[in-house]
C-alpha cells in the first residue's frame, strides 16, 4: 500500500506545484500593496500651485470628510487620460485633493489652466519627497483618505469610469456608511 | 503610404507628449567611506518602477531620487538598518532585494533546505534497502552438478 502511494507521490507533488503556478499566472507582479493602508497620512505641507494662493495642501486638510488624494503631474500621460473623468467626479461632489508631483513651479498651474481644475486644494511637491513619503511609485496614483485622515485604499494608474465603478465607488460608499 | 502616415502621426504624438523631469544628477558624498556605504545600500534596495533592478543601477527618475535620499540619510548618521527601515516603511518589504527572515518567508528561506533533506532521506532509505537484499545462498550439491552438466553440454556444442 505504502509502496503504491510512494509511486504516485511525485505525480501529486507535480500537480500541486502546477496548481500553484497556475494561480500565480493570474496575479499581477507589479501590483504593490501600499504600506499606508489604515495608517494616518504622513505629515506634509506643500506650497500652492494656483497663482495667488498662500496655502497649497497639507496633511491637516484631510479631516471631517472622505476625500481622494490624487497624485498628478503636467508631464504625466496617464494623468491626461484620467483628467476629464476627475472633472466629472468633482462636479458630482467628490472632494479631490491634488498633489502636483515633481513638477517645476508654474508647470502645474499652466496644466490646470489648460485642462481644467477638479481639485479642492492643490500642493506642489517639486522634489518628490512627499511622494516618497506616501510610497508613490509613479503618477497618476490616487489614495482614498477617510474623515480621520487615514489612508484606506490606493489605486495605481489612471482612474477610468470602469475603475471607478468596479473599485473606488464601492469603497467610498462603504466608508461613507461606516461614517 | 499608410506606413508613412502612421510614422508621421507617431512622431507628431511624441512631439506633443510631455517630457518627464530629468533625473537628479548623482552627487557622491565627499567622505569615501560614507559613499561606499550609501552605494552598498543602494545596491540592496529594489527599484519600484523597474522592478528587477536595484536603485543603484536603475535609470528611473524615482530611483535617482531614492539614491539621493539614501545618501542624505547616510550623511545624517543613520545606520544601514535605519536606512532600510525608512524605505520599508514607505514601500514595504518588496524594496529589499534580500527578503527578511520572518514567519512569512520561512518557506522561502528554508524550503530548499527542507526539499534537499527530504531527498537525502529518500536516497538513504533506498540505498539501505538495496544493501539489505540477502546474498544468494550457495548452490546445493544437486544444483552444482546440474550447472556443471549444462556448462559441459555447451562446451560440446
Amino acid at each position: 500500500m505504502i509502496r503504491r502511494l510512494m509511486f504516485f507521490a511525485p505525480v501529486m507533488v507535480l500537480m500541486i506545484l502546477a496548481g500553484l503556478l497556475w494561480l500565480g499566472l493570474g496575479r499581477d507582479p507589479e501590483a504593490l500593496p501600499s504600506t499606508l493602508i489604515d495608517e494616518p497620512l504622513p505629515a506634509f505641507e506643500l506650497a500652492p500651485v494656483r497663482p495667488g494662493e498662500t496655502h497649497g495642501l497639507s496633511s491637516a486638510d484631510f479631516a471631517d470628510r472622505l476625500m481622494l488624494l490624487n497624485v498628478f503631474a503636467s508631464w504625466c500621460v496617464g494623468c491626461r487620460v484620467e483628467h476629464p473623468f476627475l472633472m466629472q467626479l468633482a462636479e458630482q461632489g467628490v472632494i479631490i485633493q491634488g498633489l502636483d508631483w515633481k513638477d517645476a513651479p508654474g508647470d502645474g498651474a499652466a496644466w490646470l489652466a489648460d485642462h481644467g481644475d477638479p481639485y479642492d486644494r492643490v500642493g506642489n511637491d517639486p522634489d518628490g519627497r512627499t511622494g516618497i513619503d506616501l510610497g508613490v511609485s509613479g503618477a497618476p496614483e490616487t489614495f482614498v483618505v477617510d474623515a480621520q485622515g487615514r489612508v484606506r485604499y490606493r489605486h495605481v494608474g489612471p482612474i477610468t469610469p470602469e475603475v471607478w465603478r468596479a473599485e473606488l465607488e464601492p469603497i467610498l460608499q462603504r466608508l461613507e456608511t461606516e461614517g | 503610404m499608410r506606413r508613412l502616415a502612421l510614422a508621421l502621426a507617431a512622431s507628431l504624438l511624441m512631439a506633443a507628449a510631455p517630457v518627464p523631469p530629468a533625473p537628479v544628477v548623482d552627487q557622491p558624498l565627499a567622505d569615501p567611506a560614507l559613499e561606499a556605504r550609501a552605494v552598498a545600500l543602494q545596491q540592496s534596495l529594489r527599484c519600484v518602477v523597474c522592478q528587477n533592478e536595484s536603485i543603484a543601477e536603475s535609470g528611473a527618475v524615482l530611483a535617482a531620487d531614492l539614491r539621493q535620499v539614501v545618501r542624505e540619510r547616510v550623511a545624517a548618521g543613520d545606520s544601514d538598518e535605519e536606512v532600510r527601515a525608512f524605505m520599508v516603511a514607505r514601500y514595504g518589504d518588496f524594496v529589499l532585494l534580500k527578503p527578511p527572515f520572518e514567519p512569512a518567508t520561512w518557506l522561502l528561506w528554508l524550503g530548499p533546505l527542507a526539499v534537499a533533506l527530504l531527498g537525502g532521506l529518500v536516497v538513504a532509505a533506498y540505498l539501505r534497502q538495496r544493501r539489505a537484499v540477502p546474498e544468494a545462498d550457495a548452490l546445493s550439491a544437486d544444483e552444482q552438478a546440474r550447472l556443471e552438466a549444462l556448462l559441459a553440454e555447451e562446451d560440446e556444442a
